[in-house]
């Protein structure tokens, strides 16, 4: 029986010729990933299990991005604690502030994700890798404990759902986009416990930035990954920041999938998800209007370079409107010296927009962005459940950045191509 | 005992704020536990009681936080319509028990009196005398279950150091 992309990576990671969904396997891991938030809790049930030892630091990704630079004594307490155990095991792929950026913007930026590579993260946004073909996916901290302890990890073979893309996206319209129709239509447990495999002519116009968006916001949708096909944009952007051998797995063409789904991109609007929920979408044309206090531009979802470009391209010289707090959020280091280079930072700063160090901060609700009650924010993060970025009375409306940055200067939803 | 009814998509972020992610203790994580969408679980929730939830339970953020929060806070068992992954596989990880039954969350009402035969995955109602079987775990799953959690169950494998 054939295979998806993902039940062949999984085979190849247990050792075994064939895997079928339904079936637990233990796999070997390329990658083992935690936060400031989630490696705290890994390290305490790593000690309490009496472990020495790291399976292969070379294989060990911390990075302290959710609370940093840190907003309080008891996350600089968590940051210590990352900081000592990174340390003692002599972790090679340790970001601190000043290397740090959003994990699964920097994971990749610095080659450390790889087609047919199966990685876990302590983060549920660890399936981002996927854009580059590897099987990713986030798990908790005894799982990363685990991880690091042994370099295996156990899976259910999911199924999987095929969504084949067709056309190309219109003006204003990204991958945030897609992502967000597709939750819309499918639900948030859609593809709960399944695969979401990308297919069809439309992936080959989708930018490296647009796939990492999409797989990014699987597990939105419930799922246990994302992949696309490995193209030649996959191996542009894999030169020069991997080095060592990997394989671009394909699905057979008698792959079993549960769901078939079919997006023509060429017929998307720019869709944006209301409270409280990331399938709760709307198009910009039945949001417009709504009036918002804060735009977040940023985060694991879209805080990279296409990202802050179709920001920018619609903030230069305009304005922020007056009573709204425009945030943006470079998600890594790079990215920040690419958009102070392409004179990005500059045109956030003239519009009246502040520009933040890389960090998870507002997206969770943590720092560099928290709403007071009954505030209204639109927000290119992936989540918009109650309380998530302040009080249980404040709301989040999802969005592109090109959406998010036309709402900034109109002081209420907006489609971009109507400013 | 009593139980605790929510409904569907009971998101991480409400069974643990993040705001309190900076303090993974289990008795802050237990003081703040359901605080968004229940505001008095965290004082009056006893050892022995239940949660029951709706479709996708535990989905959102990864944070092991959240099934650590409603162990800490002594419920005995979470049972739910379907779990989201992440937290199904934390619960599991940490050795506290959960189980899939859709019909169980259908014939279980607030105030109702409810036992769990965890060996057989079986349900019952004392109120209403109503049984339910849960979906069962793998063998591989009862043995993580068994030994109290994933590392526990590693190190006996002699497969952690």
């Amino acid at each position: 029986m054939g295979m998806t992309m993902t039940q062949k990576i999984l085979a190849r990671s247990a050792g075994l010729p064939q895997v079928e969904a339904g079936q637990l396997i233990e796999g070997k891991l390329d990658l083992v990933l935690g936060n400031d938030i989630t490696t705290p809790v890994a390290i305490t049930e790593f000690k309490k299990a009496e472990l020495s030892a790291v399976f292969d630091r070379d294989k060990i990704a911390i990075v302290l991005d959710h609370s940093t630079p840190c907003k309080d004594i008891k996350s600089a307490q968590l940051c210590a604690a990352c900081r000592e155990f990174a340390k003692e095991h002599a972790i090679t792929h340790f970001y601190d502030v000043g290397q740090m950026g959003i994990e699964h913007a920097l994971l990749p930026e610095k080659g450390l994700t790889a087609p047919g590579e199966v990685i876990i993260g302590a983060d549920s946004h660890t399936c981002t890798y996927g854009a580059l073909g590897a099987f990713s996916t986030g798990v908790g901290s005894t799982d990363m404990a685990a991880g690091m302890a042994t370099g295996l990890a156990w899976f259910k073979v999911p199924s999987a759902i095929k969504v084949t893309l067709t056309g190309r996206l219109g003006p204003y319209v990204s991958g945030k986009d897609v992502i967000l129709h597709l939750i819309g239509m499918i639900g948030v447990d859609g593809a709960l416990y399944q695969s979401l495999e990308f297919a069809g002519e439309g992936v080959a116009a989708l930018e490296m930035d647009d796939r990492f968006t999409i797989c990014n916001m699987a597990i939105e949708a419930g799922a246990k990954n994302g992949i696309f096909p490995v193209d030649g944009k996959t191996l542009d952007y894999l030169k020069g920041r991997v080095n060592r051998d990997f394989t671009a797995f394909e699905a057979d063409p008698d792959a079993q999938y549960t769901k078939e789904v079919a997006i023509d991109l060429s017929t998307l609007r720019p869709t944006v998800a209301f409270p409280h929920l990331p399938s709760n979408t709307k198009t910009v044309d039945e949001a417009a209007g709504k009036a918002i206090q804060q735009v977040v531009i940023g985060s694991c979802t879209n805080g990279r370079l296409k990202d802050l470009r179709e920001a920018a391209a619609i903030l230069r010289g305009r304005k922020v409107a007056p009573g709204v707090r425009c945030i943006v959020i470079p998600a890594t280091q790079q990215i920040y010296l690419d958009a102070m280079a392409e004179g990005l930072v500059a045109d956030f700063i003239q519009a009246g927009a502040v520009v933040s160090t890389p960090t998870c901060g507002p997206c969770l609700g943590g720092h560099m962005g928290v709403l007071a009650d009954n505030e209204w924010a639109i927000s290119t993060t992936n989540r918009n459940f109650v309380g998530r970025m302040g009080p249980t009375s404040s709301m989040i409306i999802l969005a592109s950045p090109a959406v998010a940055a036309a709402s900034a200067v109109a002081g209420a939803v907006t489609d971009p191509a109507s400013l | 005992m009593k139980i605790y009814k929510y409904g569907d998509n009971v998101d991480t972020d409400v069974i643990i704020p993040a705001r309190y992610l900076n303090a993974p203790d289990e008795k802050s994580l237990a003081a703040h536990c359901m605080e968004d969408i229940d505001a008095g679980f965290a004082s009056a929730v006893e050892a022995g009681d239940i949660m029951v939830g709706g479709s996708n339970f535990g989905c959102g953020s990864s944070r092991e936080h959240a099934p650590l929060a409603i162990k800490a806070c002594g419920v005995k068992c979470v049972i739910a319509k379907s779990f989201a992954r992440i937290f199904y596989r934390n619960a599991i990880n940490i050795g506290f028990p959960i189980l899939e039954c859709p019909e169980a969350v259908d014939g279980i009402s607030a105030g109702d009196s409810v036992s769990v035969d965890f060996e057989r995955g079986v349900i019952t109602n004392e109120t209403t005398g109503a049984k339910f079987q849960a979906a069962p775990f793998p063998e591989f799953v009862t043995g993580i279950m068994n030994h109290g959690g994933l590392l526990k169950a590693l190190k006996a494998r002699g497969m952690a150091k």
